[in-house]
C-alpha cells in the first residue's frame, strides 16, 4: 500500500472528525479578548449617499449601544434582520452599524429593500475596524455599555431565541446598572 | 390504513436490503449462482415496496389526511394540487423517501438493463447499491418516519412555507436528488471494479452512460435552483455560495471530472485508479451535501429542520461508507494497472487539466463551505467567509481550464502539437478578440475582468463551433455525425454562453431603488419605468398588492410589468413575485416592496445577459442528453457489442 493510495482514505478522517467535533458545537457565543476592554479608536466614513458615519466618539456616550457588524452578500445577516429591528426598538438602546467589506450599491439595496434599523452605519471597506474589533466574520454584534466598553459580543445570527434569553436581559441589567 | 401499508412496505424494503447487500456479495465470494442471481429479485422487490410507501404517502397529501404529523406540519386543504404533490418531497421526511425512492430505482434499472454484464460484477454493484439504501431505509425508519401518526389528529394542516409553493421549487429537489443518486451507480461500479480488480474499456462505457444521466439532472436541478433563487426570493442574485448551493455544486464539479476521465479509461485504458477515485468522491459528495443539509453543522437560508441525532445517524453512514470505500481504494488501487501512456501536450493531458481543474475547484469550495466550521472546531471562533473568498479563488482558476477547453478537442491522442492545434483556431481566437474590442468599446470604464469573462466565453464558443465545421466537412453529410459529438459540441457551447451570461449579470448590473407613488418614473439604463398603478388581488391562498409599471425606452412604451407583494395567511408571511422581462439587452426585473412615506420600496434591476446563464445552463445539459443517444454510450448499448462486454 503506497501513501498515495492511502492519501485520500487520510483526508476523509480529517475531515469525518472535524464533522464529528462540529456536531457537538452548540454554543454560538464565543469568549473575546475584547470583553471588558475599550472600544477600539476608529472613525468610518458614510456609505455614499447618506451624511452620518460612524466614530467611537459615538459609543463613549452614556447608554446602551449595539454594534452590528454586518454585508450584504452575507446571507445570515438576512436572516437575523428581523431580530435587529426588533433591537432598535427597545427603549434606551442605540444600534449602529458597521457595513463590512461591501459594495455601496448592494448594501443600499440591503437596508433599502429590508429596512434600515440603524442610528448610524460607518462603512468598513477594507475591513480594517472590523479586524481591530476582532471581528472573525460576519455578522457579529457587540454590546456596549455607558463606559464604552464592550461587555459582550454575539457572532452568527441574533436568533429569536437569543433576543429573548440574551440580549434583552443583557440590556436590562445593563440600564439598571447604570 | 394507507399510512401502515407505507410503514410495512419501508420495513419490509429494508429486509430486501439487507439480504440485497449480503447475499450476492456471499454469492459473488463463494461462486454461488444461486445466490449471484438472487440480487436481481431483491433489488427489484426494494424498488416496487418503497413505490409502494412514496404512494401510500402521496396520498396521505392529496386528501389531506392530517392524523400524519408530515402532513399536518406541512400541508393544508386549500393548498393547490401540484402544491400538496411538491409538498410529498418538501420536507425532511417526505425528501429522504423521495431519495430511497430514486436509489431503488436506478439499482432496478441497473439490475434490468445489466443482463449482458458479467453476471458476478453485477451482483456486486447490486449489493453496493442495497447496502446505500439500508442505510437511508435505516434512516427513515429510526430518526425520520414519515408515517408518524398524530394523536389526536390535526383538524387543518400548517401549511407549505410560501416561498416554496412554486414550480420552480416544485421539481427542483427531485432533479437534484436524481443527481445525487445518480453518482451512487458510478460509486457502485467504482466498488465493484476494485473487488473484481479491473477497469477497462467496457467498464468506462458502462459507467459513462450513468454518469452523464447523474450529470445531466444535477446541471438541471441546480439551475432550477438558481431559477428560483432569482425571482422568487427577489434579491436580484442567482447565486448566493450559500452551503446548500455548495452541497450541490461539489458533486456536480467532481461528477463533470468523472465524465471527462472516464473518456480517457474508455479510449487509451489510462487514467483508472483516478477514475475510481473520482467515482467514490463525486458520491461522496452527495452524501456529504446530506450530511451538511440535513445536521444543522453549518448557518444556511435553507432553514431545514434540523436534529442532532439525525446529524449523528448520517455522519456516521457517511464514515461507514466513504471510509470503508477509501479503504478498499486504499488496499486495491494499485492492482489497476496503468495502460496507455501519454505526452503532456495531447487529449489526454488537456482531460487531465480539465481533472486537476475541476477537482480543486470543488476543494476550494468544499474549504470554503467548512471554513467557518473549521474555524469553530480550531480557534473556537465563529464567521464566514462568502462570496469575496470564491470569486478570488475561481476566476484564476477556472480561465485555464476554459482556454483549454476550447483547444482540447484539436489535440491528438497520445500526443499532440499544439502549433497546430493553434492554427486551426485563429477565427476562434479573431472571435474572441473582436467580442472584448466590442464589448469594451460598449461599456466604456466598466469593470476590467469583464472583459476576461467575454474573451473566454467568445473563445469557447467560437473554438467548439470550429470544431464543429470541421468535422461536419470531414464527415460529409451532418446526419453522419456522431451524436455524442453534437452533444460535446453543444455543451461546451454551453460553457461559453454560462461564462458570457455570469459576466454580463454581474459585471454590467444596474439597480435604481426609490420610494416610488403613483404616477412617479424611475430609469434604469436605457428604460424609464413609471408606476401606473398599485392595487389589491387576490390568489387561491393568498392575498397580494400588485404594482402595474409601463415600461418605455425613448418615451416609447415597450411592455408592462406586474411585480407582485404576497402574504399567505398559512403559514402567515411575505413573499416577493418579482416581475421578470427578458429583453434584447437582458432582464428587466421588477420588485415592489412595502408601502412606506406614502409610496412603495421600488426595485428595479437591468440584468444584461441574465438569461444565457439559463440559456448556458440549459445547453450543457442538452449536450448530456444528446451524448446518451448516441449509439455507442446508450445505456445498454454493450448489448451489441457482445464481444467486448463479454471481457469485461
Amino acid at each position: 500500500m503506497r501513501l498515495k493510495s492511502l492519501l485520500p482514505l487520510l483526508i476523509f478522517l480529517g475531515l469525518a472528525a472535524v464533522l464529528w467535533v462540529g456536531l457537538g458545537l452548540k454554543p454560538r457565543e464565543v469568549p473575546t479578548v475584547m470583553i471588558g476592554r475599550a472600544v477600539p479608536e476608529f472613525d468610518l466614513p458614510p456609505l455614499d449617499g447618506r451624511t452620518q458615519g460612524l466614530a467611537s466618539a459615538a459609543l463613549r456616550v452614556p447608554g446602551v449601544k449595539i454594534v452590528n457588524v454586518f454585508a450584504s452578500w452575507c446571507v445570515p445577516c438576512r436572516v437575523e434582520h428581523p431580530q435587529l429591528s426588533a433591537l432598535k426598538n427597545l427603549p434606551g438602546i442605540a444600534l449602529y452599524g458597521i457595513n463590512y467589506k461591501d459594495n455601496v450599491a448592494d448594501a443600499r439595496a440591503f437596508l433599502d429593500g429590508l429596512g434600515d434599523p440603524f442610528a448610524a452605519i460607518g462603512y468598513d471597506r477594507s475591513g480594517r475596524v472590523s479586524i481591530d474589533w476582532g471581528v472573525y466574520g460576519v455578522p457579529e454584534t457587540y454590546v456596549v455599555d455607558g463606559d464604552g466598553k464592550i461587555v459582550y459580543r454575539h457572532v452568527g445570527p441574533i436568533s429569536d431565541d437569543d433576543l429573548k434569553t440574551k440580549f434583552t436581559p443583557l440590556i436590562e441589567r445593563l440600564r439598571e446598572g447604570a | 390504513m394507507t399510512a401502515e401499508i407505507g410503514h410495512l412496505a419501508l420495513a419490509l424494503a429494508l429486509a430486501l436490503a439487507i439480504l440485497g447487500a449480503l447475499l450476492p456479495q456471499l454469492g459473488a465470494a463463494r461462486r454461488d449462482p444461486a445466490l449471484i442471481a438472487a440480487a436481481v429479485p431483491l433489488t427489484i422487490g426494494q424498488f416496487v415496496l418503497v413505490l409502494i410507501a412514496f404512494l401510500a404517502l402521496t396520498w396521505a397529501y392529496v386528501v389531506s389526511d392530517f392524523s400524519l404529523a408530515v402532513v399536518a406540519s406541512n400541508s393544508h386543504t386549500e393548498k393547490p394540487m401540484l402544491y400538496k404533490l411538491s409538498g410529498v418531497w418538501g420536507n425532511h421526511e417526505g425528501s429522504l423517501l423521495l431519495w430511497a425512492l430514486i436509489l431503488t430505482f436506478f439499482a432496478a434499472l441497473v439490475a434490468l438493463l445489466g443482463r449482458n454484464l458479467p453476471a458476478r460484477f453485477r451482483a456486486r454493484v447490486l449489493a453496493v447499491e442495497s447496502m446505500i439504501a439500508v442505510g437511508f431505509l435505516l434512516f427513515l425508519l429510526l430518526t425520520s418516519n414519515p408515517f408518524e401518526r398524530l394523536s389526536p389528529p390535526a383538524v387543518e394542516g400548517m401549511g407549505l412555507n410560501p416561498l416554496l409553493q412554486d414550480p420552480g421549487l416544485a421539481f427542483h429537489p427531485p432533479f437534484l436528488y436524481l443527481g445525487y443518486v445518480g453518482f451512487s451507480v458510478a460509486f457502485a461500479f467504482a466498488i465493484a471494479a476494485l473487488q473484481e480488480g479491473r477497469v477497462d474499456a467496457a467498464w468506462a462505457r458502462w459507467v459513462r452512460p450513468w454518469t452523464l444521466v447523474a450529470w445531466v439532472f444535477l446541471t438541471i436541478g441546480i439551475a432550477l435552483g438558481s431559477w428560483w433563487a432569482y425571482y422568487e426570493l427577489g434579491w436580484g442574485g442567482f447565486w448566493f455560495w450559500d452551503p446548500v448551493e455548495n452541497a450541490s455544486f461539489m458533486p456536480w464539479l467532481v461528477g463533470t471530472a468523472l465524465l471527462h476521465s472516464a473518456i480517457v479509461v474508455e479510449k487509451r485504458d489510462s487514467l483508472k485508479s483516478w477514475t475510481v477515485l473520482l467515482a467514490i468522491i463525486a458520491f461522496s459528495f452527495s452524501l456529504l451535501g446530506t450530511f451538511l443539509v440535513r445536521s444543522g453543522v453549518l448557518t444556511s437560508v435553507h432553514a431545514f429542520a434540523t436534529d442532532p441525532a439525525r446529524g449523528v445517524f448520517i455522519l456516521g453512514f457517511l464514515a461507514l461508507v466513504v471510509g470503508g470505500s477509501l479503504t478498499l481504494y486504499a488496499m486495491r488501487a494499485e492492482t489497476l494497472t496503468a495502460g496507455g501512456l501519454f505526452e503532456p501536450i495531447s487529449r489526454e493531458g488537456a482531460l487531465v487539466l480539465n481533472n486537476v481543474v475541476l477537482a480543486t475547484a470543488a476543494a476550494t469550495v468544499l474549504l470554503g463551505t467548512l471554513y467557518p466550521l473549521l474555524l469553530d472546531v480550531f480557534t473556537g471562533a465563529k464567521g464566514t467567509v462568502g462570496p469575496p473568498y470564491f470569486h478570488a479563488v475561481f476566476i484564476p482558476l477556472m480561465t485555464p481550464l476554459f482556454v483549454a477547453l476550447g483547444l482540447a478537442p484539436f489535440l491528438n491522442w497520445k500526443r499532440a502539437d499544439l502549433k497546430t492545434a493553434l492554427s486551426r483556431l485563429w477565427i476562434a481566437a479573431v472571435t474572441a478578440l473582436i467580442a472584448v474590442t466590442v464589448v469594451a468599446y460598449l461599456t466604456w470604464g466598466g469593470p476590467v475582468l469583464a472583459l476576461l469573462g467575454v474573451a473566454v466565453g467568445a473563445w469557447m464558443i467560437g473554438a467548439a463551433l470550429t470544431d464543429l465545421a470541421s468535422r461536419l466537412r470531414q464527415g460529409g453529410r451532418w446526419m453522419r455525425l456522431p451524436r455524442a459529438q453534437w452533444g460535446m459540441s453543444a455543451a461546451h457551447i454551453g460553457v461559453g454562453v454560462l461564462v458570457l451570461g455570469i459576466t454580463g449579470a454581474t459585471a454590467w448590473n444596474r439597480e435604481s431603488l426609490e420610494v416610488m407613488r403613483v404616477g412617479d418614473s424611475l430609469s434604469v439604463g436605457p428604460y424609464t419605468v413609471r408606476l401606473e398603478n398599485v392595487a389589491p388581488v387576490a390568489g387561491p391562498n393568498y392575498t397580494a398588492v400588485r404594482g402595474v409599471m409601463v415600461v418605455s425606452e425613448k418615451g416609447r412604451a415597450v411592455m408592462t410589468l406586474y411585480p407582485e407583494s404576497r402574504t399567505y395567511a398559512t403559514p402567515p408571511m411575505t413573499t416577493t413575485e418579482a416581475a421578470i422581462r427578458p429583453t434584447a439587452v437582458g432582464d428587466i426585473y421588477a420588485v415592489i416592496g412595502e408601502e412606506t412615506k406614502g409610496g412603495w420600496a421600488v426595485r428595479l434591476y437591468l440584468k444584461p445577459l441574465q438569461y444565457w446563464i439559463w440559456i448556458g445552463a440549459g445547453l450543457m445539459a442538452l449536450g448530456g442528453v444528446l451524448s446518451l443517444s448516441d449509439r455507442r454510450y446508450r445505456i445498454g448499448a454493450p448489448a451489441r457489442r457482445k464481444g467486448a462486454a463479454h471481457a469485461a
